[in-house]
């Protein structure tokens, strides 16, 4: 039995059949929508989303399958005190796959060690959230067509953002990757990922302050936003807030196959005129997220064949 | 000059870092043990300058040397029997340690999960860097 945990759970073989089976999904998806009759997904949310709860829901809907699960720590036993380790092994007998997000780092892993079904980790913290990275993976590489070969730009919040580091992690396993890093001094990469994944596997990179200066450069534009829970000062957190809008003046300065990335939600640091360019694909990958999700599911399941 | 005589059986830990020798007993439990245990504090080294040794004089298989070499894999440890050295012991930083330390990351899910063990996995061995099992966290006792 597989869980997943985190991006680099899978090879990059792996990652190739879990995209393959994704685009299937999405050319065909009458074929699988009645695959999953009589399973279902348990969606174990201790702390609040809409995006990634209602994506899992979906895609298992989606498959044919049920859905059920809390979406917050208040309405489960963790408000009574139950751990982790127990709670699982009562959704192992209510369910045949599970979600779950949790605040506290790690919280999934436990999970897994003690479960009967596949646990899939939904975000634990700021440690990981795996399947934001594999929808971002699944995007370049439908709308691309190639996982390698090209220069992305990764813009905003480089520091905090637990996504920027998934995808860094699961990028450099493909070939010819440069990636631009454009973000204020008080948000850059942390030093692990500069020395331990960057120098240390000899991939090309840059840091750059303003954003205008690279936009030429870029295949890829992957913007984040800066998240005002990160912050113990509210005075640098309205500094740097919007120290990034990507408008349309700046798009003129793109390549004109460049695409804009985006995990979602977005505040300001895309102008709402963008959302028209054809460039901009947030909306279209919040679609991969469910492709990427039915395909996990039914990975795990290993009703993929 | 200070002397501490030979033991029978045990083993000699020598070759500690001036200052570490009560870190590596509370680590290795010996106040547990119903046994003779001599520390000895800033000893005179010609390689070191200053360094500390433990002699303890137990079972040898009551040497846990997985935490020893966490601790200082540059520890020389003597397996001592009938008075003499028999074997000198090469330590080595273990793949995994467990309830050795405790993850500080107040954000991880050791500190909530009851009876969870504390684990820590050898993510570089070049920079001796470990990191928490179910956060990443860098263990900062390094």
């Amino acid at each position: 039995m597989k869980h997943l945990m985190s991006p680099l759970d899978f090879t990059a073989a792996e990652l190739d059949n879990l995209f393959d089976l994704a685009g299937d999904i999405e050319k065909f998806p009458a074929k699988y929508a009645h695959i999953c009759n009589g399973k279902k997904l348990a969606t174990c949310f201790y702390e609040p989303s809409t995006r990634t709860r209602l994506s899992f829901e979906a895609a298992m809907i989606n498959l044919g399958g049920q859905v059920l699960g809390f979406s917050d720590a208040a309405s489960s036993s963790a408000s009574k005190g139950e751990s982790v380790s127990d709670t699982i092994r009562m959704i192992s007998c209510y369910a045949d796959i599970c979600a779950m997000r949790h605040p506290k780092e790690g919280a999934p892993m436990v999970a897994s060690t003690k479960s009967r079904i596949p646990v899939i980790n939904a975000g634990d913290g700021g440690h990981q959230h795996p399947t934001q990275t594999l929808t971002d993976l699944l995007t370049i590489r439908s709308l691309k067509g190639r996982l390698g070969n090209f220069t992305i730009g990764l813009c905003g919040d480089l520091k905090f953002g637990r996504t920027v580091h998934s995808l860094i992690n699961a990028l450099i396993r493909y070939p010819n990757i440069k990636f631009i890093f454009i973000s204020p001094v008080e948000l850059k990469i942390p030093d692990y990922i500069r020395e331990d994944v960057l120098r240390k596997n000899n991939i090309p990179f840059e840091e750059v302050i303003r954003l205008e200066d690279s936009m030429a450069d870029l295949d890829l534009l992957y913007m984040t936003r800066v998240q005002r829970e990160r912050f113990f000062n509210e005075e640098d957190y309205v500094r740097l807030k919007d120290f990034y809008i990507l408008d349309k003046e700046k798009m003129a300065l793109a390549k004109e196959d460049m695409l804009v990335l985006h995990p979602l939600p977005r505040v300001n640091e895309i102008s709402v005129e963008v959302d028209e360019d054809p460039r901009a694909v947030y909306f279209k990958q919040v679609q991969y997220g469910v492709y990427v999700r039915m395909a996990l599911i039914l990975t795990l399941l290993e009703l993929s064949e | 000059m200070l002397n501490v005589g030979k033991i029978e059986e045990g083993f000699v830990l020598d070759h500690i870092k001036a200052g570490k020798s009560l870190y590596i007993y509370k680590h290795l439990q010996l106040d547990q043990l119903d046994c003779t245990v001599a520390i000895i504090k800033n000893a005179k080294s010609g390689k070191m300058g200053k360094k500390d040794i433990l002699k303890v004089e137990c079972d040898i298989n009551t040497l846990n040397l997985d935490i020893l070499g966490f601790i200082d894999h540059t520890i020389t440890v003597n397996v001592i029997k009938c008075g003499e050295i028999v074997e000198k012991k090469e330590l080595v930083l273990p793949k995994e340690i467990k309830n050795v330390i405790q993850c500080k990351n107040p954000r991880c899910i050791t500190s909530i999960e009851q009876g969870l063990p504390h684990i820590f996995v050898l993510t570089d061995a070049e920079k001796e860097i470990y990191r928490c099992k179910y956060c990443e966290e860098k263990c900062a006792e390094k």
